[in-house]
């Protein structure tokens, strides 16, 4: 009786595996790599959205190619040994073809060597450390700007609007954190001001207070934070809490209405600001895809709509070059213009956006945000 | 740098050592009277803190207005949530591992805790979650620019840490329950034999550490608004060494470490950096226990003969 059952169970995984095989030549297997569990959820979230969404979009468009979309889950859960693990897995085991993530600068890096390796196309929707496409791997992209660019308008930003003397920078200490930390001190500096402080935190910690103390004793004008939107939440708290009234700043790294819900109350998450691309939302070329969302009854914040680009910038490719090999994609997409839902999207020879538009935004009363006129 | 700053960072480091206290309790009595790390102790605390939240939600929507009612029972409610949780890990996890070679139940407490985690996550989300401020207000000692100031959660913090260490030295010292702990933890084979349940006494050592754990995770989510599921590893780390510190086994001793844990962090990021604080705190941990291995009050382990 054990034995034959067992025999049933082996034909019937032996057939479900044929399935897949049989499946596996009419689809397009695409990856999306990003955290979907841990601290930096909130993200993952908005890409995945935004890739599902540009898939169901373009299947329901006749495919690519003739072929439909597939996407494959990959949670990286925003650490570096798990992402590098995903993308093993993409590679090897789901065979993808082309790959859109991770999110999370410190696990791209890693990452994309594993693509590279493999000749796979991959955008990544969300990380802006310059070193992931500094790297000369060809066939790594991104949908964002880079930190040298963000850096450069909030240190602009802080000097000639907020006439900040005093400047204090605080980062998380990870690669995406402490390079746009780094990249708002260089650019200070050419503005002639040294920063007053320059300190990192522990991510995944909950009391500041010490280092709060600290900056309230230097009485600076601004405070920039490198980071993700959990430790923001918090050292903006804990500093209204001991009545630092400074200015505080951080990068694109809080742009999710968790940030809000971090920080505990929208009283301490007012007059905030982020640097942040131009709000993709009121373009015209998003408006209908942005009504799809909101009916389904998810608002496309932050990286939603970067990740339907990268989704499009693949189709695109693959549909130019009637191929999958990352080296011919990565050819054409050098070569010519995308028109996405996020207006008309063209790459330089290292993969990076040849326009990008950092723009300030200021977090108000309500827990939204809205871009700062100029 | 002014005596004002010093002050503050004492006051910053106090209030936090007093919730690494709290939690660390937990771990010293079930060390006490086992002689194992609970690693699951600092997920209950975890728990702990979406059980307040909820418990919170619903009183508010019944409508009770006032901080100290909503506090207690929160606080109430909670406590004998967590309590329970303690007692069913204990059952399930410990209780029959009891004779098993001393690695056992540590894995199982490994496991425990990853259980925890994961329907946590499950059940309520990856998200981080954030709870309004319901006691606000803070006391200012000299001028506006100079001065210390210390929130009125913060007293509250260490008000209840005061009172639930008086009230556990107490039970421990001057109760029966408390007398046939002492005797659990000196000599269970012996202890058993005189007749004391010693399954009874090592649950309820579990209910009370659980219980204890409850109130820090009421109080730290008052404190920094906002908390997810994995609240518990961090702070399970330092609460532990915080326990190790001050003599693993001894009450006083746990909240002790605490403090010092707290303050020694916190003087260190204020005065020197905060990139390298816990390293510090750390190194300050390795060099006293190769003088004192045995912790601040701990007393030094005796071989059974």
């Amino acid at each position: 009786m054990q034995q034959h059952r067992l025999r049933t169970l082996s034909v019937l995984l032996f057939s479900l595996g044929l399935s897949q095989f049989s499946f596996a030549a009419d689809t397009l297997k695409i990856g999306v790599g990003v955290p979907l569990t841990g601290r930096n959820a909130a993200f993952g979230d908005q890409i995945f959205r935004g890739a599902q969404q540009a898939a169901e979009d373009i299947n329901a468009a006749g495919g690519v190619d003739g072929k439909k979309i597939e996407l494959i889950k990959g949670d990286d859960a925003c650490e570096p040994k798990q992402a590098v693990s995903v993308a093993q897995r993409f590679v090897e085991v789901d065979k993808v073809q082309a790959e859109i993530g991770h999110f999370c600068s410190s696990s791209t890096i890693p990452a994309t060597e594993v693509y590279a390796e493999a000749g796979i196309l991959a955008i990544t929707p969300g990380s802006t450390n310059p070193k992931v496409t500094e790297r000369n791997l060809p066939t790594i992209f991104r949908a964002c700007g880079r930190d040298d660019q963000q850096g450069k308008v909030a240190a602009e930003y802080m000097v000639n609007k907020l006439k900040a003397k005093k400047v204090v920078l605080v980062h998380d200490k990870d690669t995406y954190g402490q390079g746009i930390a780094d990249s708002v001190r260089t650019n200070l500096q050419k503005l002639g001001i040294t920063e007053s402080l320059y300190e990192g935190l522990t991510r995944g910690e909950k009391d500041f207070n010490a280092l709060v103390t600290k900056i309230k004793a230097l009485n600076p004008d601004a405070v920039y934070f490198g980071g993700l939107y959990n430790e923001a939440g918090l050292l903006v708290r804990q500093l209204r809490e001991q009545g630092v009234k400074a200015a505080f700043i951080a990068g694109d790294g809080i742009v999710s209405e968790d940030f809000v819900t971090a920080a505990g109350g929208k009283q301490f998450s007012q007059g905030v600001y982020m640097t942040f691309g131009a709000d993709s939302r009121k373009l015209p070329s998003g408006k209908a895809v942005v009504e799809k969302f909101r009916k389904a009854g998810f608002e496309p914040e932050g990286y939603t709509l970067y990740a339907y680009t990268a989704m499009q910038a693949i189709a695109a490719a693959v549909q130019g070059t009637k191929s999958t090999d990352g080296m011919k994609l990565s050819k054409w997409l050098k070569a010519n213009t995308v028109s996405t839902v996020m207006g008309d999207k063209a790459w330089d020879e290292k993969g990076d956006l040849k326009v990008t538009d950092y723009v300030m935004y200021q977090w108000d009363n309500n827990g939204k945000y809205a871009e700062v006129a100029p | 740098m002014t005596a004002y700053i010093l002050a503050q960072q004492l006051v910053n480091g106090v209030v936090l050592g007093a919730i690494y206290g709290l939690i660390a309790v937990g771990y010293t009595m079930v060390y006490g009277i086992m002689g194992m790390i609970n690693f699951a102790h600092s997920e209950i605390y975890m728990l702990s803190a979406y059980l307040s939240t909820i418990v919170l939600a619903v009183l508010v929507y019944w409508g009770i207005q006032s901080p100290l009612v909503l506090i207690l029972l929160t606080l109430g409610v909670a406590m004998s949530m967590t309590a329970l949780y303690g007692w069913v890990i204990e059952r399930l996890a410990y209780r029959p591992l009891r004779d098993a070679p001393r690695l056992a139940p540590l894995i199982s407490a490994i496991g425990i805790s990853l259980i925890l985690q994961s329907y946590a996550v499950l059940t309520q989300g990856a998200k981080t979650k954030g709870i309004p401020t319901f006691i606000e207000g803070v006391t200012r000692f000299g001028d506006a620019v100079n001065n210390v100031q210390i929130s009125n959660i913060q007293v509250l913090i260490l008000i209840i840490a005061l009172c639930s260490m008086v009230a556990l030295n107490f039970i421990i010292q001057h109760t029966a329950f408390g007398q046939a702990c002492r005797a659990t933890q000196q000599d269970r084979g012996m202890a058993e034999i005189l007749g004391i349940n010693t399954d009874k006494v090592i649950s309820l050592v579990f209910v009370i550490g659980s219980a204890m754990a409850a109130v820090a995770g009421l109080l730290v989510t008052m404190n920094y608004g906002s908390f997810d599921f994995n609240i518990g590893f961090v702070m399970g780390v330092k609460a532990f060494t915080a326990a190790v510190l001050g003599g693993i086994g001894s009450l006083t001793g746990a909240m002790l470490g605490g403090i010092i844990l707290g303050v020694s962090e916190s003087l260190f990021a204020g005065l020197v950096n905060s990139d390298y604080k816990d390293v510090f705190a750390f190194s300050l941990l390795v060099i006293f226990l190769i003088f004192r291995p045995s912790g601040l009050l701990g007393k030094p382990e005796v071989e059974k003969v």
